[in-house]
C-alpha cells in the first residue's frame, strides 16, 4: 500500500519495525540477527565479540547537552554495552556537505575524540565523502563498533519471568525534546537538555550479577514504549509499569505538556532499561546510584502475566495499555 | 510542575472513585445503563492517557463524540491540500493532519513524494514562512474548533498588517454547538450526559450548551483536561442524573468564564462567517463551520488557487456516524479491521488514535481496562 519511504519509517515505531521485518530480514536472515538485538554476537575462533553500527543525521548538529559527534560515539557504545559487552574499537564514516565551515567540522571531531577517550576506546578506521551542497544537511556520521563480550550475560526476552523487576538508569525523553526544542527554535529558557552519554560503566558495574540480568536496551527512537512493546511482543508475559515511579526532568516534562507529546514515546540517549530477577534489583541500584549516569536509577515496574501487553498504572490510579508509537512524533493541536 | 501534580493526585482520585461507584449504582438501579459522551479531542486523549475508564462504575459507559477537529476533516479538504502541494505551494499545517487520509493519499506521503509540507507548532509559523519565502505561495491549513480558530484569526490579522499577499488559508473550521445540536436532534441518540469541552467553552461560554439540558434532557458539565477535572466532571454528570435535573455546570471555572471570551469572539466575527461544513463520517451540517468573509476573498486559498473543495466520500459503508452517536459498536461496521484499520483509517473513529474504532482495534475486547 505504501510505495515510498516516509519519515515514519525512521521513527523507531511500528512502521520502522515493519520495514525491517518485511524488507531487510527476509534478505539477510542469519543467527546473529535473531531477535534483532542492539548488537550482533559473533564467535570467531572461540573469542566472543559484539558488532554494531548506527548512523546519525540529527538536526541541529549542536543541541543543549551534546552534538552529533559525541552522539555518534555514545550511540554505538551504548548499543554494544546493552548487548553485554565492553566497547573497544570504533569506525567513523563522515558524509560532509560542500560548504560546511571547517570550524564546525573541527568542533565535531573534537567531540568525537573526547567521547571516545571517555569510553576508553579507539577510532581505528574511517572514511570521508563530500557531497554537493543540498545533498545532505551539513554532515551525517556513521559509526560501527566492536566490543568484547562480558562474562555471565545471557540476555533475551525469552528469559523474562513474571515478577522480574524493570529498572531505568535515569530520566526519560530528555534527548528527544532537547533536539525538538533546538530544531523548532522554541527559544526556551531552562529548556530540556539532552542526556547524550555513555552507558558502558553501568553495564560494567553489574559484574558478577550478570547472570540474573534478563534483558537490557537503551530506549532511543520510539522511547520506553517501543522498547517494552518489542520486549513482550508475542511473549507469554507482559509488563506493568507505574507512572508515579517514572523519572522525568522538570523541563522535559513541561515541554511534553506544552506539545502534547507522550514522553513514553520520546528518545533518550543516555538511559538504560534493564530487567532482572526480583532479588537482584536492590543490589543493582546500589551499584548504579553512585555513578552520575545512574544517580536517578529506579525500579519502574515489573514483568506481569498479561501476555504481550504493556500496561501503565497512571498517576491517579487508573490503568491503560501503552502502545508502540507509529513513527514520527507529531505535536497535536488538541 | 507542582501545579500540575496537584491535578493528578492519587489521594484526591481515590475518594472520587468511591463517589462515582455510589452515584453510578444509584443511577443505574433507577434508569439502567448510562451512556456519557466526551466531545473534545483533548478529553479523549486525557481519558486514555490517565486510564479514566478504569474509574467508571458498572453500567456507566463513556463514548467518544466527534470532538477532534482533525479527525472530522473531510477527505476532499486533504485532496485540495495535496493538490496545492503538487502545484508547488508551501503547505503549512498542524502536525496531526499529516496522517489523515484524503481520497487517495495523505500529506505525509505527499511530502515523501516531494511536496513542500511544513509542520507548524503555531499558526504564526505560516506568517514567518510567507515572509521568508516571498517568491512562493504559502497556504495554511486552517482547521480547528473555536479554540484554534481564534489564534488563526489573530495570525491572519497580523499577516494583513504585514501586507503579506502570498499567504492564504484553506479553511475547514468547525463549530461545536451546531454539531451537538445535530447529534441531539437524532431521535435514536442515546446520550444521558455530556462532558463539555474545556477550552472551546472558554471562547464561547458555558451558556451555549443550555439547549441540550433544556430541550433534550442531557446533563452537561464543562470540565478541564486534567484527570481530576475529568473525574469531577463525570461525578457532576452522575449527580445531575441522580437529581434528575439536567443543567449546565461549570467545573472548569478557573478558565471558563460566563459569556466566554468576547475579544476572541469579536476577532473571529470580524473575519469569518458561518458556512455549511462537511464532517467526516457525519456529512454536511448547516452553519457548523466558518469561512472567510467575502471582503477577505484574497486570503481564501480555494478562490485564490481556483480550487473546488469537494467533501469527498470516506466510504459508502463507513458507519462512523452511527458509532459516534453510540448506536453501533465498532465491530458492527463491515469495514472494521478489514478495509479500515489504524494504518489505513477511513472514518474519524479510526483516524483518531484514541477514537472508538482505533482503540477497539488495538486493545480488542480486553478493552482499555486490563
Amino acid at each position: 500500500m505504501i510505495d515510498r519511504i516516509l519519515l515514519d519509517h525512521g521513527g523507531g515505531g511500528r512502521l520502522s519495525h515493519r520495514l525491517i521485518r518485511e524488507e531487510i530480514l527476509p534478505r539477510f536472515a542469519c543467527a546473529a540477527l535473531n531477535g534483532l538485538p542492539d548488537a550482533a554476537t559473533l564467535d570467531p575462533g572461540g573469542l566472543r565479540m559484539l558488532f554494531s553500527t548506527d548512523s546519525f543525521v540529527v538536526q541541529p548538529l549542536f543541541f543543549p547537552g551534546g552534538c552529533i559527534g559525541d552522539l555518534a560515539v555514545f550511540g554505538t557504545v551504548n548499543d554494544l554495552a546493552v548487548a553485554g559487552s565492553r566497547p573497544r574499537w570504533l569506525s567513523l564514516g563522515m558524509i560532509l556537505e560542500e560548504g560546511l565551515p571547517l570550524a564546525i567540522l573541527r568542533r565535531v571531531l573534537d567531540a568525537v575524540q573526547l567521547a571516545a577517550s571517555r569510553c576508553d576506546l579507539q577510532v581505528v578506521t574511517g572514511d570521508t565523502k563530500v557531497v554537493r551542497r543540498g545533498q545532505c544537511d551539513g554532515m551525517y556520521l556513521n559509526t560501527a563498533g566492536i566490543g568484547q563480550a562480558l562474562p555471565g550475560f545471557a540476555l533475551g526476552p525469552e528469559r523474562l519471568r513474571p515478577g522480574d523487576r524493570v529498572l531505568v538508569s535515569g530520566p526519560l525523553g530528555d534527548h528527544g525534546l532537547a533536539v525538538l526544542a533546538a530544531r523548532e527554535g522554541l527559544g526556551l529558557a531552562n529548556g530540556p537538555v539532552s542526556d547524550t552519554r555513555p552507558l558502558h560503566r553501568l553495564v560494567l558495574a553489574l559484574g558478577e550479577l550478570a547472570p540474573g540480568v534478563r534483558f537490557m536496551r537503551d530506549p532511543t527512537r520510539g522511547g520506553l514504549a517501543a522498547v517494552l512493546n518489542e520486549m513482550v511482543e508475542e511473549r507469554a508475559v507482559g509488563v506493568m509499569i507505574e507512572e508515579r515511579r517514572l523519572p522525568f526532568s522538570p523541563a522535559t516534562r513541561a515541554l511534553a505538556e506544552l506539545t502534547g507529546l507522550d514522553l513514553l514515546h520520546v528518545a533518550s540517549e543516555g538511559c538504560l532499561v534493564l530487567v532482572c530477577a526480583p532479588e537482584l534489583a536492590p543490589a543493582i541500584l546500589e551499584r548504579w546510584r553512585p555513578l552520575p549516569e545512574g544517580a536517578q536509577a529506579c525500579v519502574i515496574g515489573q514483568v506481569a502475566e498479561d501476555a504481550s501487553l504493556v500496561v501503565l498504572e497512571t498517576a491517579i490510579g487508573g490503568r491503560r495499555v501503552v502502545d508502540a508509537p507509529q513513527g514520527e512524533l507529531l505535536p497535536r493541536i488538541c | 510542575m507542582k501545579y500540575i501534580d496537584g491535578f493528578r493526585s492519587l489521594d484526591a482520585a481515590a475518594p472520587l472513585r468511591q463517589s462515582l461507584a455510589e452515584l453510578g449504582a444509584h443511577v443505574t438501579a433507577r434508569r439502567g445503563p448510562v451512556r456519557l459522551m466526551e466531545v473534545c479531542g483533548s478529553h479523549t486523549m486525557a481519558i486514555a492517557r490517565f486510564g479514566i475508564r478504569d474509574f467508571l462504575p458498572e453500567g456507566v459507559e463513556l463514548v467518544s463524540g466527534p470532538g477532534c477537529p482533525v479527525c472530522v476533516t473531510e477527505p476532499g479538504f486533504l485532496d485540495a491540500a495535496i493538490d496545492l502541494a503538487h502545484r508547488g505551494v508551501i503547505v503549512a499545517t498542524f502536525g496531526d493532519l499529516l496522517r489523515v487520509p484524503g481520497s487517495r493519499s495523505d500529506l505525509a506521503r505527499t511530502r515523501a513524494a516531494g511536496g513542500w509540507i511544513e509542520v507548524c507548532q503555531s499558526p504564526h509559523r505560516a506568517r514567518e514562512l510567507a515572509r521568508d519565502h516571498p517568491d512562493r505561495e504559502v497556504v495554511f491549513l486552517a482547521v480547528g474548533f473555536e479554540t484554534t480558530i481564534a489564534p488563526i484569526a489573530a495570525m491572519l490579522a497580523g499577516a494583513r498588517r504585514d501586507g503579506l499577499d502570498t499567504l492564504s488559508l484553506l479553511t475547514a473550521f468547525k463549530l461545536i454547538p451546531p454539531v451537538l445540536a445535530a447529534l441531539a436532534a437524532d431521535p435514536d441518540l442515546r446520550i444521558d450526559g455530556l462532558l463539555c469541552p474545556a477550552h472551546v467553552s472558554a471562547i464561547i461560554g458555558p451558556e451555549t450548551y443550555g439547549f441540550l439540558a433544556a430541550d433534550h434532557g442531557i446533563a452537561c458539565v464543562v470540565a478541564g483536561f486534567e484527570p481530576l477535572d475529568i473525574l469531577y466532571g463525570l461525578e457532576g454528570l452522575l449527580r445531575q442524573l441522580v437529581d434528575e435535573a439536567p443543567r449546565v455546570d461549570n467545573q472548569y471555572s478557573r478558565v471558563v468564564k460566563p459569556g466566554g471570551n468576547p475579544r476572541a469572539q469579536a476577532l473571529m466575527a470580524a473575519c469569518l462567517e458561518p458556512v455549511t461544513a462537511a464532517w467526516r463520517g457525519l456529512g454536511p451540517i448547516p452553519g457548523s463551520g466558518l469561512g472567510l468573509r467575502p471582503e477577505l476573498a484574497r486570503y481564501d486559498a480555494a478562490r485564490r488557487h481556483g480550487l473546488t473543495v469537494r467533501a469527498g466520500e470516506v466510504h459508502p459503508q463507513c458507519r462512523c456516524g452511527a458509532i459516534l452517536k453510540g448506536l453501533l459498536s465498532p465491530d458492527q461496521c463491515g469495514l472494521f479491521g478489514r478495509t479500515c484499520h489504524p494504518e489505513h483509517p477511513l472514518g474519524p473513529c479510526m483516524v483518531s488514535q484514541e477514537g472508538s474504532c482505533a482503540a477497539h482495534f488495538r486493545y480488542g475486547r480486553r478493552s482499555r481496562q486490563p
